[in-house]
């Protein structure tokens, strides 16, 4: 399972949770992994996340794998300027 | 995670100055900018812009304008794509583009795109767009962030709003984001201080040199080419094609060179228009944006209101934080207003901190990036508040920072665990700096700040081709927006092992090369170069197969050392190193062409930090400020080529002068942009700044080959809040708006007593 730490923004599509837990191996098996846990979080989803794992950004990547207790947080996409 | 394959020392090339490729063609005007295109039979585009601020297009009228014997074609939002969806929030982003090219029913800003005219001369078609009739009922407006958020407010756009903004705000209100940890009420008890204060920035634009311009040519045939100036041509020609209602692939699109962009050039604004006029005339059509145009109509930052709440002990530790942003990005949803939020704390190890940003819509033009968006306004307010706290508990600011410093392990106020990073580092240099020690004369004032930016990588695509002399030519999709293709070249340099010299890199055009994302982020030197890497690597790897078969060895018996393949060890036999040159001059004959390739979308951009060191001046007579020394401390990761990371670093800190003295958008009553020319929008001039004095920290990126991190946009992060800091030391009163002008000075000082 993976622990996965929402921005507190989104406890108001998780029943108020800021951490779920999801069977996921890689970040694209975990965002499908939260909409099926919590549909609302399909708008987030869409209007664009990068992932941390381990403290290292995700900006896009839907195939980086989720290491055995791995630190993951959902953020809103980085991008630059 | 550490790339397998880190090299931090030891290197030939990377670390040294040689010139950068484009220095001769830019300093003998041979260099080709967006305006320097022509084609044969080309026609000249002028666009009609809309006079007010807020307004119901009743009618459109261009028949008058259409009877000229010189007009070609006239265009309006009606020829442009009908099937590009609008929905809530970013999720529509193609549409809010498509809207902000062309106004739809309603024109949102002064300087919206109405129409627009291709013919035979640029004067005929200006001449043009005075006999389009356009009727407008012009509607209420709103060009403030805090009124735009009251429940009088103006509705810029009802269903605008996305699933983030709680019930009961005004529509205005997009987007809102939220995150932190803690229980900031439980910080604020312990603190032997709390400071909480209100802060403002208006709207800068970059201020790049090259107006937009563009040449575009788009058959009968659906196809269609297009040169442009751009920081990433790539996403032109997927916006384009979307926006025009075409495939991708029948858009070709080369970029020229770039006047400078600083986020500014991320997006469309002229270049769908001159397609769709170029499609209506069958012709080529050229268009030129005016300094006015490009102050009106493309995007300047977004503007900030902020309230900040800092607990102190009086041993300098932080207890709690808490952060309110409000952004108005103008009117489109897209204001920084998460970065903005996620930056604010981040270079502080904090227990309780909590971050909330509004993103506003307004009656202003849609915001662009302008290097690290959304960052700078928040170190504004944030280190402002830490220096007044670092005054009134009589506590030294740099010792204050370093107690309460982001370091590897730290849990950021965004969240997750900090790998290596380099803040630490950045603020022991400026202890160590002979800066922070100089007398100051009387009334000056010096002040520090520290500033975060995450950086990106992107999608990215590189081709390297080796030629028969054993030269290389490195083909990369990133518009070399600051001497990346001198850092391009000394990275293809370390890998081959040929001199800088032999070593040619072109920004291929969009048929050339696979899909690259947009030259912003920070992420040129970072993924280009990591691909660049890459794909010498690969070259090299197919270098030693035929010395290999040459010498009838195995392939992994064979080694790659300066510039030749050698013998991996005793075990794998007796031979001269065989140098590039020798393999490449029969390559023809003993395989084939030798080419090195990578695609990826790298992962590992590295986070940085910097921190800045400034005095300033204030003449109590007449508000005037002048920063009479600077210092850049930034963590660059490893310095490719340390003169252009110099350079980014000391282009941040003019830029920031501007933003935190003269530059702001000023709005009149009417809803209409009132210095839009440089004369009356004040942005610095070389007498204006002193010496920019750099150092560069290396803390390696374990997610780039070398080490990497980008630099090109933690330097605007920091300037206005250590500026601010300076000016308020030597005003003897904290500066909490910007741009801290001269009458602003005087104001504040006469408020003071």
């Amino acid at each position: 399972m993976v622990e996965v730490h929402l921005w507190s923004g989104l406890r108001a599509l998780t029943g108020g949770l800021e951490v779920v837990e999801v069977e996921a191996t890689d970040t694209g098996e975990m965002l499908h992994a939260l909409v099926r846990a919590y549909p609302q979080l399909q708008a987030p989803i869409d209007a664009g996340v990068s992932v941390t794992i381990n403290g290292r950004v995700i900006a896009s990547g839907l195939t980086e794998p989720i290491p055995d207790g791995a630190e993951v947080y959902l953020m809103q996409r980085i991008r630059g300027g | 995670m550490a790339l397998d394959d880190l090299k931090t020392k030891d290197f030939a090339f990377v670390g040294t100055r040689p010139n950068r490729p484009d220095g001769l063609d830019k300093v003998t005007g041979r260099a080709k900018f967006g305006a320097d295109a022509h084609a044969p039979g080309m026609l000249h585009g002028a666009i009609l812009r809309s006079p007010h601020a807020h307004a119901r297009i009743l009618r459109i009228d261009t028949s008058r304008a259409e009877a000229l014997k010189d007009v070609k074609a006239v265009v309006t939002r009606a020829d442009f794509s009908d099937q590009v969806p609008f929905a809530p929030g970013l999720e529509g982003e193609f549409w809010n583009v498509l809207e902000n090219v062309m106004a739809g029913d309603k024109a949102l800003y002064d300087g919206h795109a109405v129409a627009a005219v291709a013919a035979t001369s640029a004067l005929a078609a200006r001449d043009a767009l005075k006999l389009i009739e356009v009727e407008y009922e012009v509607l209420p407006h709103v060009t403030d962030v805090d009124k735009a958020m009251q429940a009088d407010a103006p509705v810029i756009r009802e269903g605008a709003t996305d699933y983030s903004v709680p019930e009961g705000m005004h529509p205005n209100v997009v987007r809102m984001h939220e995150s932190g940890h803690g229980d900031v009420a439980a910080g604020f008890a312990e603190a032997d201080l709390v400071i909480e204060d209100h802060f403002t920035t208006e709207a800068t634009h970059q201020g790049y040199i090259e107006p937009h311009a563009c040449l575009a040519t788009l058959g009968m045939d659906g196809k269609g080419e297009l040169w442009c100036c751009t920081q990433g041509h790539w996403i032109v020609q997927k916006t384009c094609a979307a926006l025009l209602g075409i495939e991708t692939a029948n858009l070709r699109v080369t970029a020229s060179e770039i006047g400078g962009g600083f986020g500014g050039k991320t997006t469309v604004f002229i270049e769908p228009v001159a397609l769709a006029l170029s499609r209506k005339a069958n012709k080529p059509v050229k268009l030129v944006m005016s300094r006015s145009e490009v102050f009106r109509a493309t995007g300047p930052t977004a503007s900030a209101s902020m309230d900040i709440k800092i607990g102190m002990k009086k041993d300098g530790t932080i207890t709690a934080a808490e952060g309110i942003f409000r952004l108005q990005g103008g009117a489109f949803p897209g204001g920084p207003a998460e970065y903005t939020a996620m930056c604010a704390f981040a270079p502080y190890n904090l227990t309780n901190v909590r971050q909330v940003g509004y993103d506003v819509m307004t009656n202003r033009p849609k915001q662009a990036a302008y290097r690290a968006p959304g960052s700078p306004m928040a170190a504004f307010a944030v280190e402002s508040v830490i220096d007044e706290l670092c005054n009134q508990l009589g506590l030294d600011p740099i010792e204050v920072r370093l107690k309460n410093a982001s370091r590897e392990g730290t849990k950021a106020s965004y969240g997750p665990r900090f790998q290596r990073i380099g803040l630490v580092e950045t603020l022991e240099a400026a202890k160590a700096h002979p800066h922070l020690s100089a007398p100051l004369k009387p009334g000056q004032g010096r002040g520090i700040s520290c500033g975060f930016w995450f950086n990106h990588g992107g999608e990215t695509s590189v081709s390297l081709a080796l030629s028969e002399d054993g030269s290389a030519q490195v083909m990369v999709g990133t518009p070399d927006i600051g001497g990346s293709r001198a850092s391009m070249a000394l990275m293809a340099a370390e890998v081959l092992g040929i001199p800088y010299d032999n070593i040619r890199v072109t920004i291929a055009d969009t048929a050339t090369l696979g899909y690259n994302d947009v030259s912003h982020g920070s992420r040129v030197t970072y993924a280009s170069g990591l691909a660049t890497i890459k794909a010498a690597r690969h070259a090299v790897e197919k270098l030693c197969e035929r010395a290999a078969k040459k010498w009838g060895i195995p392939v992994d018996a064979v080694k790659w050392e300066n510039g030749c393949a050698v013998p991996s060890g005793p075990n794998a036999g007796d031979f001269d190193p065989l140098p590039l040159a020798d393999i490449t001059a029969d390559m023809g004959r003993t395989g084939g062409p030798i080419s090195g390739h990578f695609e990826a979308t790298p992962e590992g951009a590295g986070v940085s930090f910097a921190t800045h060191i400034v005095d300033a001046e204030v003449d109590p007579e007449t508000g005037k400020t002048r920063v009479v020394r600077y210092t850049v401390i930034q963590d660059a990761g490893k310095a490719i080529h340390p003169t252009y990371v110099e350079g980014q670093f000391q282009g941040g800190a003019a830029q920031g002068i501007g933003w935190a003295l003269n530059e702001e958008y000023i709005y009149g009553e009417d809803g209409r942009l009132q210095n839009s020319v440089f004369l009356d929008y004040r942005i610095p001039v070389a007498s204006d700044l002193p010496m920019i004095d750099t150092v560069i920290v290396e803390v390696p990126n374990p997610g780039h080959p070398f080490g990497v991190r980008g630099v090109g946009e933690t330097s605007i992060c920091p300037p206005l809040a250590a500026i601010a800091n300076a000016v308020s030391a030597a005003a003897g009163v904290r500066m909490r708006n910007l741009p801290m002008s001269p009458p602003r000075i005087l104001s504040a000082l006469k408020a003071h007593g």
